[in-house]
């Protein structure tokens, strides 16, 4: 029993990375990541669309259902937390700790989650530079966390971090991650939790982010994007 | 007159009226400044440059009015030196009215600020700017409305025009000594937490530089310059912390985030009796902005403006230096003279500095500051900033550093200076070793005067590309050298907008004379100096110690020494020696075309000169200059011996 849920995180997991939460993943795409062949996942893709962690549309691919979302960017997330761990903690080289990870991350409890992202100063991305998924306390910046951990309650909406949007797309900022002095900038030029934001243009390679934002158009750099979380419209 | 100074210098006392002008970065202040006095103030369309303060006089109706220029801000805060520079001028030098400018564009982010000024409970108007843009974008304010809800006369302009200036000097003559009638209302909580925190300060009699509730308001969002000023008085410190903590608690952030976003809610239930938004015309600039930022084409623009600009200087800089140089001509012939004795070597050498900063230096920078200034004016710098950015942060820097960078084509000294833009003074040195190896106009006189004319201009591009290339892995391998976060990118990205022709001239001639100003000294004596120096004989030994390096290693005659010492004078030296120490002009029969590449692509990287040196010192200090100086001498040794190496195995 405990061995199939294991397997059913690892597929959100993997359809998570896949979709930045929102895309269809192809099945062959998801069969290749996996190391597996296409036909036999389908029958994994079922239980999963049973379960209504997907939406399983045959030949075409997946999709993540809210619920999918949910428990795939809360694996991800401790995934790579116990990385970031690993690595600037207990000084492990970065090439070889992704398979232990796999292996811990479906027992970190939510509490130990949270503790290990204030130890480690909440990172933003794994060792290997991928995004850290936001956690799900319904808090609107990390400073909230510091000041008080009893008495917390659990977002309702799934949020995803700006630079995973694309051009035209329109949000709303619910979280922005990270230390006082840039969050005071944000702050100031109108970058606000329960502000909506449209992106207007995306640079190539990676780059900055140009938002309109309370009628004024920024550049914001992908550092920085990296750790504002949306919702989207 | 107009002055650069630092508050400390500012003695704004006696009969004068001052008035100084607020806001957000590039929403017209310095034009508006330069409307009213006719001064130079640097303008440009990317935020930022205004970072010492600038003051003009005017006269006006009687009145004789001192001008202050603030720095561009975005919040009274103190987490930038702008900010700090503002806030403090303020407090300390009380002027009798400050002048709000805001763009009407972007009203809502631009009354954050004026909500701060308004809590300092000074005397205040509000010039609503770029009113003909805010129309375009289909924004339609209603000023009187704005004018009663925030208790602050507004005046509408269009500065760049000069529309409504002259209402907007007799509206600050009126109201002078008249603060804001308004109080920008928090929630109770907050209310609440600010009236018991002015009860202590009052009721201990704590002297505080601001206005109580400023003062209060400050503390409460965790001010470090007031917690500093105001740490002897530990209770009230304590106090704060407290209030701080149950509110914290209460809303899950911490206090400055509460009230940055009260303020913001202030604003909008504002706006919505005072702006009616219809629908936008599309406008030309938004097709541009299309272009400009595109995957592609985007990239393409980028590199397409900065190579025109390039060859722009090349093409204009060398006719108009033709021109000069016949009209000199028949005036008198400024030739390096060795006759007489040392005092008249010395007049002489100072002398060709002069005649040779004229002809050769001006012709390149004029019209290099010209395409430059129509760039900035435009808006299509931001572009290049934001397309720039991943590249750039290869390098340990972000995409706002190529503003510099790209200064430097024209002259490295104001390009080190406006490295005052950058966040960190890691990037400020980063970005700033990359302008000591740019080809300024001195250096790109000795690529076209060797290369392009001996070998062709395809050979002088490719030192261009070359010299790129240096500096990137240069900057790359010392930006790892170097440790350090590189902050990250929050640019506002203003309307394309047409450059103003009043705008680029004046800002071309400002550009240039500051060329002389800050230039030309050190450039006229050190001509003077080394003049002496050659005569005096030493230069021979001077070959002798360097021929390991240039002879051996490099595979140059051994009187490229000589040419590299007077090259740290003037760079454009260079070329004007050969001939001289070599008494031929046909410097093919003397030189191969490879030593002739070598010279050139080496001049323009082996050291700062000593005008950049000295701007080096007075922004980074004796130690991180010499820092920068090694680099560039050991990067040309390398890059030399490389050459050398490369002829030799591929004749």
């Amino acid at each position: 029993m405990k061995h199939k849920s294991v397997s059913i995180e690892e597929y959100l997991e993997a359809i998570y990375k896949l979709s930045r939460g929102d895309d269809l993943v192809k099945t062959t795409a998801l069969a290749n990541y996996m190391g597996v062949k296409p036909s036999s996942i389908t029958e994994m893709l079922r239980k999963l669309a049973d379960k209504n962690y997907v939406e399983y549309i045959p030949y075409k691919g997946v999709k993540l259902t809210k619920k999918g979302e949910r428990l795939g960017s809360k694996i991800t997330r401790k995934h790579r937390l116990y990385e970031v761990f690993l690595w600037k903690v207990l000084g492990r080289r970065p090439n070889n700790i992704h398979h232990e990870a796999c292996e811990v991350e479906h027992g970190v409890s939510d509490e130990t989650d949270i503790l290990l992202c204030k130890y480690l100063g909440s990172p933003a991305k794994c060792p290997h530079g991928e995004v850290i998924p936001a956690c799900d306390i319904n808090v609107s910046s990390c400073q909230a966390c510091n000041v008080e951990l009893s008495g917390r309650t659990t977002r309702k909406e799934n949020l995803r971090p700006l630079i995973w949007l694309s051009e035209g797309d329109n949000a709303k900022i619910k979280f922005i991650r990270g230390e006082s002095k840039v969050l005071r900038r944000l702050y100031d030029l109108g970058l606000i939790p329960g502000t909506k934001l449209k992106i207007l243009r995306r640079a190539p390679l990676n780059g900055p982010i140009e938002i309109l934002v309370r009628g004024s158009r920024l550049a914001i750099g992908s550092d920085i994007a990296i750790n504002i979380f949306v919702s989207k419209d | 007159m107009h002055k650069h100074g630092k508050i400390s210098s500012l003695k704004l006392k006696g009969k004068e009226i001052t008035i100084a002008l607020a806001g957000n970065a590039n929403v017209g202040k310095s034009v508006i400044f330069n409307q009213l006095t006719g001064s130079k103030q640097i303008i440009g369309n990317w935020p930022g440059k205004t970072v010492e303060l600038a003051y003009g006089k005017l006269n006006y109706k009687d009145n004789e009015i001192i001008l202050v220029d603030l720095p561009g801000i975005y919040s009274l805060t103190t987490y930038t030196q702008e900010e700090e520079v503002t806030r403090k001028f303020i407090a300390k030098e009380k002027p009798d009215i400050v002048i709000n400018v805001i763009d009407a564009s972007t009203i809502e982010r631009n009354l954050y600020f004026t909500l701060q000024l308004i809590e300092m409970d000074i005397p205040l108007i509000i010039c609503l700017n770029q009113i003909d843009m805010a129309d375009k974008k289909g924004l339609i304010i209603n000023f009187d409305k704005l004018s009663e809800l925030l208790g602050v006369p507004v005046i509408p302009t269009v500065a760049i025009k000069g529309v409504g200036l002259k209402e907007l000097i007799d509206t600050a003559l009126k109201n002078i000594n008249r603060k804001p009638s308004k109080k920008i209302k928090y929630s109770r909580d907050i209310e609440d937490a600010i009236s018991k925190i002015i009860d202590y300060i009052e009721d201990n009699n704590i002297v505080s530089p601001y206005s109580p509730r400023f003062t209060a308001i400050k503390l409460l969002e965790g001010d470090q310059e007031l917690i500093e000023k105001l740490n002897v008085h530990r209770g009230l410190i304590n106090y704060v912390e407290k209030i701080s903590n149950k509110l914290m608690k209460k809303y899950g952030q911490p206090t400055y985030a509460i009230i940055a976003s009260q303020r913001y809610m202030y604003i909008s239930s504002l706006l919505r009796n005072v702006l009616n938004v219809k629908e936008p015309h599309k406008t030309l600039a938004e097709y541009l902005d299309v272009i400009t930022t595109h995957k592609i084409f985007g990239f393409l623009t980028s590199l397409g403006v900065i190579i025109s600009l390039l060859l722009w200087t090349f093409y204009v800089g060398d006719f108009l230096s033709s021109i000069i140089e016949k009209l000199f001509n028949y005036i008198f012939i400024a030739s390096p003279n060795l006759q007489g004795t040392l005092f008249e070597v010395f007049i002489n050498g100072a002398l060709g500095g002069v005649v040779a900063g004229i002809i050769l230096v001006i012709p390149y920078v004029l019209p290099f500051y010209l395409f430059l200034s129509a760039m900035e004016d435009s808006g299509i710098m931001t572009r290049i900033a934001f397309m720039l950015d991943t590249l750039m942060h290869k390098i340990g820097l972000h995409g706002k550093a190529i503003i510099p960078i790209i200064l430097g084509y024209g002259c490295a000294v104001p390009g080190i200076f406006s490295t005052r833009i950058l966040e960190t003074r890691r990037e400020r040195i980063l970005a700033s070793l990359a302008i000591t190896m740019v080809p300024c106009s001195a250096r790109t006189v000795v690529i076209l005067g060797l290369v392009a004319a001996y070998l062709g201009v395809e050979w002088a591009l490719l030192i261009y590309g070359i010299n790129i290339a240096i500096i990137l892995i240069i900057d790359y391998i010392t930006s790892r050298m170097y440790p350090g976060e590189t902050p990250g990118l929050i640019l506002e990205i203003h309307e394309f907008r047409i450059p103003s022709l009043k705008v680029i001239f004046r800002q071309t001639i400002n550009r240039t004379m500051s060329i002389i100003y800050l230039v030309f000294p050190l450039y006229i004596v050190g001509s003077g100096l080394i003049q002496v120096l050659y005569k005096v004989g030493i230069f021979g030994y001077m070959d002798q110690i360097l021929s390991p390096i240039t002879h051996v290693l490099m595979g140059l005659p051994t009187y490229t020494g000589t040419l590299l010492i007077f090259g740290f004078i003037r760079k454009e030296l260079i070329l004007l020696l050969l001939p001289q120490i070599t008494g031929t002009f046909n410097l093919t029969s003397i030189l191969t075309p490879q030593q002739i590449f070598s010279i050139a692509l080496i001049s323009t990287i082996y050291i700062p000169c000593i005008s950049t040196m000295a701007t080096l010192i007075k922004e980074f200090g004796p130690k991180d200059t010499m820092i920068i100086t090694i680099l560039n001498i050991s990067t040309a040794i390398f890059i030399g011996t490389l050459l050398h190496l490369f002829y030799t195995l591929f004749p």
